[in-house]
């Protein structure tokens, strides 16, 4: 089937739209800029790939249709009769003979355009070059028109045709027009075929498919077929001929007996004579139809004489049949499937490929079967089944049951089957004693052990390991404790004074304070000695205010003290000046007073120029523009 | 049920306290309270942190070597309920936690008796440096030399008694 569907042919365009798409082709996919300061070999590629590229397109499109195009000499001669019959052999390979000169010529042309190119010179020339080679192809496809028009109706009709199979088991119905061929076909097979009451209704071969014994069956519907010269037929005529020539296939040879379809039973019989050859070595029934007007036994006896020369052929059966009355319609089908069939076997048998397949051919015979056959079955698996019987026996009373049985005193006991010895199961197990798992004492050597530790602990003992005591401080020890503590008190303070001193960050001397007053006094050093044991009685002669000389060393004295004028004069200790805000005031009233005018002014100034406060020192724009920008000078033209 | 060791601090975890971290390595590490936990999440070391037992195991604060710790143990050998043995066991028990306890007290009594000896050192090295800080070195001269005063004083009295009766008896001789 699928040998010679023609239904997968591309469309050939009209030369016109040819040449377009082949040039609108390379314009898009070959690159488009080139510019004439370029490189020369830039340009010359650039020009020579247009060019390749148009023939390379023309030359694939060419070569495709030439490709998919059935080839006359290797189709089936069905098809190729078929093909001469509908659009003449000749002008159908002219037109493809001459599409491949076309693309000769295209190659050619391509050819010597790129051999030019390689002598451009300038982007003009090189231009004008790819121009040149381009309008020559395209006249060239141009001149083809008439060819690809062909082709594409020829094409179109092609794809139009009825897929026959001619392999296949085929039936074929032929005959006068207008004897009820497509009447038949439109009964046995789906194939909705025209049914008209004139002559030539069917111009074409029709396929329909038909159903018999599990197979498929291919029926063909002929044009009616007039009597005359096979020189004198027409398309139509010849198309059924073909179909009779080169299809083997069971022949349905049509008669009308009512003459109704205009041609006497005499004609009928003489075209059957005329087109004998072609059923040579086919299956041929020859079909009676019409029967619902009038039936063969109903004929007069001379028309009976004009269909002796059927019924003396012992080959040929004749039958009666209507498609209108559905009158025997199954049985010329069947009649003719079988013959077919009868027949294609036949043919089979006598090829060679038949005796290869009888040879590998054996039918196999059951052997008889033995009655004594037992299953074996291994001793393992005995042993296995027999344990799980013995179980299966054994099996336990369910504790259901045991609740039926009992009744209301039943008591679910979970302890019961456990696997330990006597009560004991009913005993609550202590798992924790004084933060320690009992759970993790739980050894059979513990007690051995235990024994061991405490033998151990025993030669401890005896040891005096245990009788140690916090030996007694001697009296002079604990003295000296004491002495110890009070020493690391005193210290302690010590300490904490200093840290306090240098922890102040406050300055040594400020302003305001009055001077120092020096805390040395006798009575404290006094205080201070008797704390540290020392006995101050009988002190009242003491001189504890003079300080001895320092021993010096006997020199002059210095001469600088020697010049001051009053030597007698003790040295007056310095006045530190009073605060700037306090110079010169009188009493505190008039410090208030002075107070309280400086603060309006410095209020005024503050709201005055929208500051802070009185440290407030911020300029908003320290560089304003139109202070610092120049102004734009007028340009000077010079000279 | 069991009571189980925080894997912090090694306390005790009573059923239904703590919290358990199942690592994606399937080990499971259980926590006694939040604070441990919290540690753990810091990822603190146990043996570096001082309030935990391994700690003060590591740094030698507590007895770590002893037999009477092989009592105590995960066996991971199932043994079949039988009340003699528990019984016995649960006395078994008694006895060595006594003994371990013990033991462990005598640990820390021994340890820290070194501190006092290192103490009354110290002691004495700082009465011996800085006793000037609370007691004068001239405390107590004078009452000294008034009593050296009042023994002479005495001696003289005793000499002339003395010297008295030998002129007594010499007199008496004479």
């Amino acid at each position: 089937m699928a040998l010679y569907n023609f239904k997968k042919i591309a469309v050939v365009p009209p030369a016109k739209d040819f040449i377009d798409i082949i040039l609108s082709k390379t314009q898009r996919k070959t690159p488009t800029v080139i510019h004439k300061q370029y490189k020369i070999t830039r340009i010359r590629a650039f020009y020579t790939r247009k060019v390749k590229f148009t023939q390379q397109n023309f030359h694939d499109r060419l070569s495709q249709i030439i490709q998919e195009f059935p080839k006359l000499d290797d189709v089936h001669p069905f098809y190729a009769d078929l093909m001469n019959v509908l659009y003449d052999k000749d002008h159908y390979k002219l037109a493809l003979g001459q599409i491949n000169t076309a693309r000769h010529l295209i190659d050619n042309v391509a050819k010597d355009y790129v051999r030019l190119l390689k002598y451009g010179d300038s982007l003009y020339r090189c231009k004008q070059l790819k121009k040149a080679a381009l309008g020559r192809m395209a006249t060239i496809m141009k001149r083809q028109g008439a060819n690809l028009t062909y082709l594409e109706q020829v094409r179109q009709h092609l794809a139009r045709l009825p897929s026959i199979d001619p392999y296949t088991r085929t039936i074929i119905i032929c005959g006068f027009p207008n004897v009820g061929k497509s009447s038949f076909i439109n009964k046995i097979t789906r194939a909705d075929v025209e049914v008209q009451p004139y002559a030539f209704t069917t111009k074409s071969l029709y396929v329909g498919h038909t159903d018999y014994k599990y197979l498929t069956w291919q029926v063909i519907d002929t044009p009616g077929i007039l009597d005359h010269s096979l020189e004198e037929r027409n398309v139509i005529e010849m198309q059924a001929v073909t179909a009779l020539a080169h299809l083997r296939a069971a022949v349905l040879y049509f008669c009308d007996l009512s003459e109704q379809c205009g041609h006497t039973l005499e004609e009928q019989v003489k075209l059957f004579e005329s087109i004998k050859p072609l059923f040579t070595n086919k299956p041929l029934i020859i079909v009676l139809n019409k029967t619902d007007i009038v039936r063969l036994s109903e004929l007069s006896p001379e028309k009976r004489a004009i269909l002796k020369s059927f019924e003396n052929d012992a080959n040929i059966p004749m039958l009666e049949m209507s498609t209108i009355t559905d009158d025997g319609v199954m049985e010329v089908k069947l009649e003719a499937c079988e013959r077919l069939l009868a027949f294609r076997v036949d043919q089979k048998i006598k090829t060679k490929k038949v005796e290869g397949l009888l040879n590998r051919l054996h039918i196999a015979q059951p052997k008889r079967i033995n009655p004594n056959r037992v299953p074996c079955i291994p001793e393992s698996v005995l042993k296995k089944r027999q344990i799980a019987a013995e179980k299966a026996e054994r099996k336990r009373k369910l504790e259901r049951e045991i609740e039926e049985e009992m009744g209301d005193d039943y008591v679910l006991d979970l302890k019961k089957n456990y696997d330990i010895e006597g009560d004991q199961k009913y005993d609550i197990i202590p798992e924790i004693w004084e933060g320690h798992n009992i759970a993790d004492y739980i050894d059979p050597d513990i007690f051995e052990k235990l024994n061991q530790l405490e033998r151990e602990e025993q030669l401890r003992e005896e040891a005096g390991m245990y009788d140690y005591k916090v030996p007694e401080l001697s009296e002079t020890m604990r003295e000296i404790k004491q002495l110890a503590k009070q020493i690391r008190d005193k210290k302690i303070i010590m300490r904490e004074e200093t840290r306090v001193m240098k922890a102040s960050t406050k300055p040594v001397m400020p302003r305001t304070a009055a001077a120092k007053v020096r805390d040395r006094s006798v009575a404290k050093l006094k205080e201070q000695m008797e704390d540290l044991g020392v006995d101050m009685e009988d002190t009242e002669n003491a001189h504890f205010k003079r300080t001895r000389a320092r021993s010096r060393s006997r020199s002059e004295p210095a001469r600088k003290r020697m010049r001051l004028e009053s030597v007698s004069q003790s040295r007056a200790r310095s006045m530190s000046r009073p605060p700037r805000d306090e110079m010169g005031v009188k009493d505190v009233t008039m410090k208030t007073k002075l107070k309280n005018i400086a603060h309006k002014a410095l209020k005024k100034k503050i709201a005055k120029k929208g500051l802070k406060g009185e440290a407030d020192r911020f300029i908003g724009n320290k560089m304003p523009k139109h202070l610092f920008s120049e102004k734009h000078r007028v340009k000077t033209l010079i000279g | 049920m069991r009571i189980e060791t925080c894997y912090f601090c090694s306390s005790r975890i009573y059923p239904g306290h703590g919290i358990q971290f199942v690592r994606n390595d399937c080990k499971i590490f259980k926590f006694c309270r939040s604070k441990c936990h919290a540690a753990f999440k810091k990822k603190k070391n146990p043996r570096k942190v001082k309030w935990t037992k391994v700690y003060r195991k590591t740094v030698g604060k507590e007895l770590t070597v002893d037999p009477s710790f092989e009592f105590e143990k995960r066996r991971n050998i199932p043994v079949k309920y039988n009340r003699e043995l528990w019984s016995k066991s649960v006395e078994a028990m008694k006895k060595v936690e006594t003994i371990r306890q013990r033991r462990q007290n005598l640990h820390i009594m021994q340890r820290l008796h070194k501190g006092r000896e290192l103490e009354e050192e110290r002691d004495i090295k700082e009465v011996k440096r800085d006793l000037s800080l609370i007691r004068s070195p001239a405390a107590g001269l004078k009452e000294k030399k008034k009593q050296e005063e009042a023994a002479e004083e005495q001696e003289q009295m005793y000499v002339d008694e003395e010297s008295n009766e030998l002129e007594a008896e010499e007199m008496e001789a004479n």
